[in-house]
């Protein structure tokens, strides 16, 4: 009987099990940030013991980072200490910090698959649910708690239980318009929030196949959305011709020799799964989200539920949800006014996605009433950009484009949407707060903010595309 | 921080909203600090406070209703969704609670309450509405969670024959937390199993 990919990978980093229990699970690589890794230092010391394996971490500092005037000290005073402490933190265990001013500071999930440290058949972790974003490559990784991160870097393993197996075959081509993030967050109505809680997925299909790197990291991405331990799509071509070259991608007999194992990475056809889901890439909408949690969307030519349309035990929180949102059951999402927009996260963040939205707002100029926050990934993306002439282009459509960070996907630093105002944001979580106090998210694809960013309002892109030759980044064609 | 955790009888705090997500249980903006302590104050800080302002807590809030209390936090379907942030966590046994009941857990979440000695207690939908019925009934009405026996159940007058609801946990995670060990103590033990694998392993 053959292996799936994930169980390939599994069963080359189990160091032992225990009876009926969890594994010790060993981990290549570990990202760690300013936010969720000093209680875990501060509990090495508690315990007197070091970094274990120093040089398979590597650390920057996004989430609590300004991203305006980074070369500045940082004013916020809590945000400096936490960002100092990283600092210390890192020099004295011999951890390599990309912090700020450094070339390839970014957020976490950027960096790591740009310079090559994310590869295919790794185990990788980080005290940051979007982890699963390097699933991408072929990879198990995965988010965790500080007690974790202290773990591993203790003892660079981890406990963990096998989870259950799912795969979400997505077949067909998707329509002009749509994108991979219209792709997970059509998954998402589908699943919900909890669909695929307690399982790794790997996403799957013609469909997947034909995206480039960085729209598969979109979906992967967004899979902790579905409640999911991981999400993973095996390697290929694209995965491999993205590696070469990449700063810390291997070389030489060494590239041989991992080519050999990345080559062997995907599910054999006879496994079975503990749940498969079939989806039509054809039947993907552009998508936005109404409610207060990522599985809450609808295409945008769509509407907000109506009462009717919802369990009668789920009506209390459906409720809630649209209080704090301002909706009403039943309306229109479509023709919807925004007042900010936000580009960024490390969902849509990457150099593909700036292009995406510089590709359609070229020429063009924001809407009078909005604003437009772009927030690149990291300082190569943010480079990239102004060689490519991309800020131009934002320049001149009014947007603003900021310094990399995590910017207004959590609120953290000074980067909130005001209570009360609604945000179309490319980032992956509408929780309640999450963009500040009160503020209002629409999940959407960075064409679809892209678009409201022009309009004021949510539209729908598909009829920019009609009769138009235009190259969809994200797409290959 | 209590780290042995064997019987736990005590009243409960209802809070019944599904797919509770760690931004609510602790808002992005306290995560500045660098030590695991003094969350609890800030637990639910935008569903317990109008414009983030301690002297106007919202009344219909339970977690600000003197009438319930308790060392259980009985919640519905999928929480602790969302971030990993191991602070809600913190915040919720910083806050006194030693129990999370749900129908359904987030996974990350489940396991950061496991290593800070919060147990999370999985139940089905069935004896969950009956919990949030009895206590919405009489807010002083009492849970036991057995760990040993894996049990929990509505204790007291009117009770007496009430049925105790199986959970589950792993044998490890229980010899755990009935001991107080955690897992870096395991981890810290098998040192030479991780540095054997180091030099074997083939990739
Ligand atoms: S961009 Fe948002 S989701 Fe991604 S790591 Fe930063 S805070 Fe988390």
């Amino acid at each position: 009987m053959g292996k799936t990919l994930f169980d390939k990978i599994w069963e080359k980093h189990v160091v032992r099990t225990i009876d009926g229990g969890p594994s010790v699970l060993y981990i290549d690589k570990h990202f760690i940030h300013e936010v969720t890794s000093p209680q875990a230092f501060a509990g090495l010391d508690k315990r007197g013991i070091r970094v274990l394996r120093p040089e398979q971490v590597v650390a920057t500092a996004d989430h609590n980072v300004p991203t305006i005037d980074q070369h500045l000290p940082i004013r916020e005073e809590l945000s400096r200490l936490q960002v100092d402490r990283l600092k210390k933190n890192c020099s004295e265990h011999g951890i390599e910090l990309y912090g700020l001013g450094h070339p390839y500071q970014g957020i976490v999930h950027v960096i790591g698959p740009e310079l090559g440290i994310t590869q295919p058949g790794m185990t990788i972790v980080c005290g940051d649910s979007h982890t699963s974003t390097h699933g991408a490559f072929g990879n198990i990784a995965f988010g965790i708690g500080t007690s974790e991160v202290e773990m591993v870097l203790a003892t660079q393993c981890l406990m963990q239980t096998r989870p259950k197996l799912m795969r979400i075959n997505i077949d067909g081509t998707l329509n002009a318009g749509v994108v991979s993030k219209d792709i997970v967050l059509y998954i998402l109505a589908k699943i919900t929030a909890s669909g695929a809680t307690g399982y790794a997925v790997e996403f799957a299909g013609s469909a997947i196949r034909a995206l480039s790197m960085e729209a598969r990291m979109t979906i992967c991405n967004m899979s902790i959305e579905m409640g999911a331990r991981c999400g993973m799509i095996a390697p290929d071509e694209t995965t491999i011709e993205y590696m070469k070259g990449r700063k810390f991608a291997p070389t030489g007999d060494a590239w041989i020799e991992k080519l050999k194992y990345w080559k062997e990475l995907y599910s054999d056809k006879d496994v079975v799964f503990d749940k498969e889901i079939e989806i039509r890439a054809e039947e993907i909408e552009p998508m936005i989200t109404y409610g207060t949690n990522p599985g809450m969307g609808v295409g945008v030519t769509g509407h907000v539920p109506n009462l009717s349309e919802i369990e009668e035990k789920e009506k209390p929180s459906f409720e809630k949800s649209l209080a704090y949102m301002g909706l009403q059951p039943g309306v229109n999402i479509r023709g919807k006014k925004v007042d900010y927009v936000f580009i960024g996260s490390c969902t849509n963040s990457r150099i593909e996605d700036l292009r995406m939205v510089a590709s359609f707002v070229k020429g063009k100029h924001k809407a009078n009433d909005v604003e437009v926050w772009v927030v690149p990934g990291s300082k190569q993306v943010e480079k990239q950009a102004i060689e490519e002439g991309i800020d131009k282009v934002f320049e001149a459509a009014g947007f603003m484009l900021r310094q990399p960070g995590c910017s207004a996907c959590l609120g953290m630093n000074e980067d909130k949407i005001p209570a009360g105002k609604y945000c179309i944001s490319t980032s992956n979580r509408n929780f309640e707060g999450r963009q500040g106090p009160n503020a209002r998210t629409f999940l959407a694809s960075p064409l679809t903010a892209a678009l409201a960013a022009i309009t004021g309002k949510v539209g729908d892109v598909r009829e920019y595309y009609k009769n138009r030759e235009l190259l969809i980044a994200g797409q290959e064609n | 921080m209590s780290r042995q955790i064997n019987i736990v009888r005590s009243s409960a705090v209802p809070l019944n909203i599904e797919n509770v997500d760690t931004d609510q249980i602790i808002p992005a903006r306290f995560l500045k600090a660098t030590s695991r302590e003094g969350f609890g104050k800030n637990l639910f800080r935008d569903w317990r406070f109008e414009n983030d302002d301690d002297n106007r807590p919202k009344p219909g809030f339970r977690l600000n209703d003197p009438t319930y209390g308790g060392k259980i936090l009985v919640a519905a379907k999928n929480f602790g969704c969302g971030s990993s942030r191991e602070h809600a966590a913190w915040a919720i046994k910083d806050a006194g609670f030693d129990v999370v009941v749900s129908s359904f857990f987030a996974d990350i979440f489940k396991n950061n309450s496991l290593n800070n000695f919060l147990l999370p207690v999985t139940v089905g939908e069935k004896f969950l509405q009956t919990v949030f019925n009895a206590i919405e009934t009489d807010p002083k009405t009492e849970l036991e969670v057995d760990l040993p026996s894996q049990t929990i159940r509505l204790v007291g007058p009117g009770y007496e024959h009430s049925e105790a609801e199986k959970f589950e946990i792993s044998d490890y995670k229980k010899t755990c937390l009935l001991n107080g060990y955690d897992d870096i103590d395991y981890l810290l033990s098998v040192k030479d199993d991780i540095q054997r694998y180091e030099t074997e392993r083939a990739i």
